[in-house]
């Protein structure tokens, strides 16, 4: 990973609007799925595959890649976008999202893709994988150079399994763990603090001798400063509070716990309306409100 | 068919006790010592899944991951996406009991190399009572793809299928007892996943035949059973499939060829297990009268070992009398 100049953090900006527009062309295209996870994780998953992971799209199986997990694996779009765009696959791959036959299954399958490090949905159980391959890492070089990097959502931490896979890592002192969370304060059911209430997270998670940091998850300079730290924390595994705006890019969706689990144009609402929307959307995202000029004009 | 190589001592009082956890502790220390990517897992239960062996002699190698089943399945999943050959040990009413979508979505769906010991199954638990008695392990297992499902007669025989564990590359459970069980089997036994054993051959000259095919420690069971039958002129033999799955059905077909009703015995529900997957196989291919002997459908409860196996049917004396009255109707 690099200081971000200036000119990166435009760059990684606009691969960030590349994914976003990618997310919610195969969420219209596949007709379910998740939105606003995805949409408010793609400044992360730019920054991660674009700045900072240790990666060959062309040797998925290179031993001295970083490992990047998706615990929360309802947000793989955000991550099948991010791999293609960083030329894992086609980027016209990404329209066979969901359907018969795909790669890109509703939930990640490690066997079906390269470049999948695990299968997961089921919330819960990629910290302990994650956990699991940190801990094999150590044993086999002490000294290693290579991160395991773990992406959470911030409603996944109501599973009990989180908080055994933090007790081992945090007993395990796995400085070559790096956990994200992605804490848009949604769930399905509504919000996190009413469905069931986290805070203080912080607190927790030190008290599982993790090394905490609270960041702005849309800030790339912020929140590639906090994994550059993170990576020189010694003797506990890091963990990266990522504070996300809930579909951040399409500001009708934003903030809305009803877009946890739908897809454009397939709305909580009149499905005529939303179709609409799902096109108003696109075009929002394509300029960013005319701030940007999208990449394929 | 296997020549089984029995000990010659197995219907007698001189049989060897042994648990088949012994076993596992065993095995596991020497596939430690031939294979450097083999390591172990276990949930506070190292001595008494006899994890200890490998722990003491490869602490580097060993992780203790304290009571948190979930999280041991799935680290393990992740230790095998980096090259590992893991063992997780706990009692199978926790693992694969308490873990089973972990094992299925992290393990057998990526067809991990993780070695599932679930250790402590059956009814034969005793004193602990329902809440620690797995009679349901198997089922479970069976129906995860990718999973191969194996129930050892003895120590010996366990340490046998540890090591084939170790040599197979993708998921496998191995399910062994807490109590002292005779060691049916020798060091000449073969052991191969997927293939049963002929432990028993009826006498030619009786007119009524009955196979018993038996999985696990009923092994001794059954053949204490075939003894007294065959001298009390019912033709009994005994095959023993020590994998559940996938069926050796090539010996099943001849075995089932051979004999005009099957029973099928098991320290399990008759749901589910070995009898299940026998009537499963048979249905669709040789229809024919099975018994399924194992436990029907309730939950145990405290008491000795050897009470309960009586109490539910499952001593030899309970065996011969049952297989007396399928003769007689």
């Amino acid at each position: 990973m690099q200081y971000l100049s200036e000119e990166k953090v435009v760059h990684l900006e606009k691969v960030a609007n590349d994914i976003r527009v990618s997310i919610i062309e195969m969420l219209i295209e596949a007709g379910s799925g998740h939105t606003a996870g995805p949409l408010d994780m793609a400044d992360i998953f730019a920054l991660l595959y674009f700045n900072v992971l240790k990666h060959d799209p062309a040797r998925p199986d290179w031993d001295e890649r970083d490992r990047l997990v998706l615990s929360a694996g309802h947000i793989c779009p955000v991550l099948y976008a991010a791999m293609a765009h960083a030329g894992y696959f086609p980027v016209s791959e990404l329209m066979t999202l969901r359907k018969f036959g795909t790669r890109l299954q509703g939930h990640p399958h490690r066997e079906a893709l390269p470049g999948l490090e695990t299968t997961s949905g089921p919330l819960g159980s990629g910290l302990s994988q994650a956990v699991g391959m940190a801990i094999a890492e150590r044993m086999d070089n002490p000294y290693t150079s290579k991160f395991i990097y773990c992406i959470t959502g911030d409603g996944e931490w109501n599973e009990g399994q989180m908080w055994e896979a933090a007790m081992l890592a945090g007993k395990e002192q796995l400085h070559n763990l790096v956990v994200i969370i992605d804490r848009n304060g949604i769930q399905i059911d509504g919000y996190t603090k009413d469905v069931m209430p986290l805070e203080s997270l912080r607190d927790k998670l030190e008290a599982f001798n993790f090394d905490v940091q609270e960041v702005d998850g849309h800030n790339l300079r912020m929140v590639n400063d906090a994994i550059g730290k993170a990576q020189s924390v010694y003797g506990k595994p890091s963990v990266i509070i990522a504070h996300t705006i809930a579909a951040k890019g399409v500001d009708v969706f934003e903030r809305d716990f009803r877009w946890h689990g739908n897809p454009p144009g397939k709305g909580p609402e009149d499905r005529v309306v939303k179709s609409e929307q799902a096109s108003s959307a696109l075009a929002k995202l394509r300029t960013l409100g005319g701030t940007i000029i999208p990449s394929d004009s | 068919m296997f020549v089984a190589h029995l000990d010659k001592k197995i219907t007698t009082a001189k049989v060897d006790m042994i648990p088949s956890r012994n076993g596992y502790g065993e095995g596991l220390l020497q596939a430690g010592e031939e294979q450097v990517n083999i390591v172990a897992l276990c949930c506070d239960l190292t001595e008494s899944t006899r994890t200890h062996l490998f722990a003491e002699a490869f602490p580097e190698r060993f992780v203790q991951v304290g009571i948190a089943e979930q999280n041991m399945a799935s680290v393990a999943s992740g230790m095998a996406a980096m090259g590992k050959v893991p063992f997780i040990a706990s009692y199978a009413m926790f693992s694969p009991g308490r873990c089973w979508e972990q094992i299925r979505t992290t393990i057998a769906y990526n067809n991990a190399n993780v070695k599932i010991i679930g250790a402590h199954a059956g009814i034969s638990v005793g004193p602990d009572g329902a809440t620690h008695q797995a009679i349901e392990d198997m089922a479970i297992m069976r129906v995860v793809p990718n999973m191969i499902v194996i129930a050892p007669a003895d120590s010996v025989e366990t340490k046998k299928a540890v090591l084939a564990a170790a040599a197979h590359s993708g998921p496998v459970y191995i399910r062994i007892g807490r109590e002292k069980t005779p060691v049916v089997t020798t060091n000449s036994s073969p052991f191969v996943i997927g293939k049963a054993m002929l432990c028993a051959q009826r006498e030619e000259r009786h007119a009524s035949t009955v196979g018993i095919i038996s999985t696990g420690t009923l092994l001794h069971t059954a053949l204490v059973a075939a003894k007294t039958l065959n001298a009390a002129g019912i033709g009994v033999s005994v095959l023993h499939m020590p994998t559940i799955k996938p069926l050796d059905t090539v010996a099943l077909d001849a075995f089932a060829a051979d004999h005009e009703r099957l029973v099928t015995i098991e320290e399990h529900q008759i749901v589910g297990g070995l009898g299940s997957a026998v009537c499963e196989y048979l249905a669709g291919t040789t229809p024919m009268s099975v018994t399924r002997i194992g436990i029907n459908d309730v939950f145990g409860q405290s008491g000795e070992p050897e009470e309960l196996l009586a109490y539910y049917g499952l001593d030899s004396d309970s065996i011969i009398d049952r297989i007396k009255q399928l003769i007689t109707i």
